[in-house]
């Protein structure tokens, strides 16, 4: 079990000396950002990262096995630094050179206090060095989840934000559709309308695929889902916002729509709708001016 | 619960599913609706499902052969108040019940049935004016 107990009573022995150099090697190396972080804050990081390294390596720490329960302070406290800078604007590479900087200084001590050991020096080197490496990819790992989970939770807000059933008239909805629909999304907007269905007791439901950007074979299908499930719960669907290109694209890929009515705009299709439902809208015959 | 109530209104038969459908349930209910349609001369099947919470892809097919039955001795049928959760497992199964009438409720469910009793009633009178007074004067 390599450990790096030298280490341990140097960076004790050192600490204000290696976090000084430490410090003043990240600001002024290329990966620095002082437009996001200052210096102050950066030096409260360093001396807390430090202090935390060096209690671990302490207690005799397994420097290959940073997933061990030994290392859960040093982790945590990792676990927050890359959350923080992936969330202030950091590179994953600038992040893990905060881990990967502090090589230098210590090496440095360590050179001039084992300079007659040669294979002690060796062994304290390398032990070190896996350890700031694995420390350092650690950090890239969490840099890359918080990142995910940043995505995951724009994709479900833009999800829920894109699926509005509006009331256009008495009994008739509409359903405008902004980006590509997937079965994910295509669950989702079904569930959304037909509870809206349930709620108004609406008897047409206008599908405007206006923001859709490109209709194909699987879209299509998806939409028929959504007029089939309408369909079972009493409602008719109409389909409008079909732009000129994806009226082309549907024809050159053979996409049946079966028997359901398209119109080129929403207007078109409400006013279906409304005829339909037995209404009509006249003009009034004494205009305002 | 071993069978599911079939009520006759004139020429309706009503049908409201109050339980979860086993495939026993919807076997008989089958069987059952054939025979009264034939027996009441019904002209029209309203199957209310808004209490079923569960439908698997026999009970989807049930309910389009109930309807394909039924058309088979003229009569119209519509399924209302189904849930969306239904619905949409329906759907998912690739069960679209093309052949199936559906409304939202049993009021609409009601239009629709008298609303094409109608049309079919006023085609008829076209073509066999004479029976007409006849029919008139057995409901009086």
């Amino acid at each position: 079990m390599p450990v790096a107990s030298k280490s341990a009573d140097l960076i004790r022995k050192y600490e204000g000396e290696i976090l000084q150099d430490w410090v003043q090697a990240q600001m002024s190396a290329v990966t620095s950002r002082p437009d996001l972080m200052q210096k102050a804050e950066l030096q409260e990081q360093s001396r807390a990262l430090l202090q935390n390294l060096a209690q671990t390596l302490r207690t005799g720490a397994d420097v290959a096995d940073i997933k061990g329960a030994a290392w859960q302070d040093v982790r945590d406290f990792l676990d927050s630094v890359s959350q923080s800078r992936a969330r202030q604007g950091f590179s994953p590479s600038e992040t893990a050179t905060f881990v990967f900087s502090l090589k230098e200084p210590i090496f440095a001590r360590l050179q001039r206090e084992l300079a007659k050991d040669a294979p002690a020096l060796a062994a304290e080197l390398w032990a070190l060095t896996v350890l700031l490496d694995k420390l350092g990819l650690y950090t890239t790992e969490v840099y890359q989840k918080s990142r995910e989970g940043v995505i995951a939770r724009q994709q479900r807000n833009m999800l829920e934000l894109s699926t509005p059933v509006v009331e256009l008239w008495e009994g008739i909805l509409a359903l405008p559709l902004i980006g590509t629909l997937d079965s994910e999304r295509t669950q989702l907007v079904m569930e959304a309308l037909l509870t809206r269905i349930v709620e108004t007791g609406a008897s047409i439901a206008i599908i405007d695929i206006t923001g859709v950007p490109m209709v194909d074979t699987l879209v299509a299908q998806h939409l028929l889902k959504t007029v089939a499930a309408a369909r079972l719960m009493g409602a008719d669907c109409l389909i409008s916002g079909i732009r000129p290109q994806i009226a082309q694209t549907i024809v050159h890929l053979g996409v049946e729509l079966g028997d359901v009515t398209s119109k080129a705009t929403l207007a078109g299709a409400l006013a279906v709708a409304l005829q339909r439902n037995g209404l009509a809208i006249t003009r009034s015959p004494q205009r305002p001016a | 619960m071993d069978r599911i109530p079939i009520l006759k209104m004139g020429e309706y038969l009503l049908v409201t599913v109050q339980v979860d459908m086993h495939d026993r349930l919807a076997m008989t209910l089958q069987e059952d609706l054939a025979d009264r349609i034939v027996k009441a001369r019904a002209r029209a099947v309203l199957i209310d499902i808004s209490a079923l919470e569960v439908v698997d892809s026999f009970i989807g097919r049930m309910l389009g052969s109930i309807a394909a039955i039924a058309r088979v001795l003229d009569a119209e049928t519509v399924v209302v108040g189904m849930r969306p959760a239904v619905a949409i497992t329906l759907v998912e199964l690739g069960l679209a019940l093309p052949g199936v009438r559906t409304a939202l409720n049993v009021e609409k469910g009601m239009e629709i049935l008298r609303r094409s009793l109608e049309t079919s009633r006023g085609n008829g009178a076209a073509t066999e004016a004479v029976a007409q007074p006849t029919d008139a004067d057995a409901q009086g």
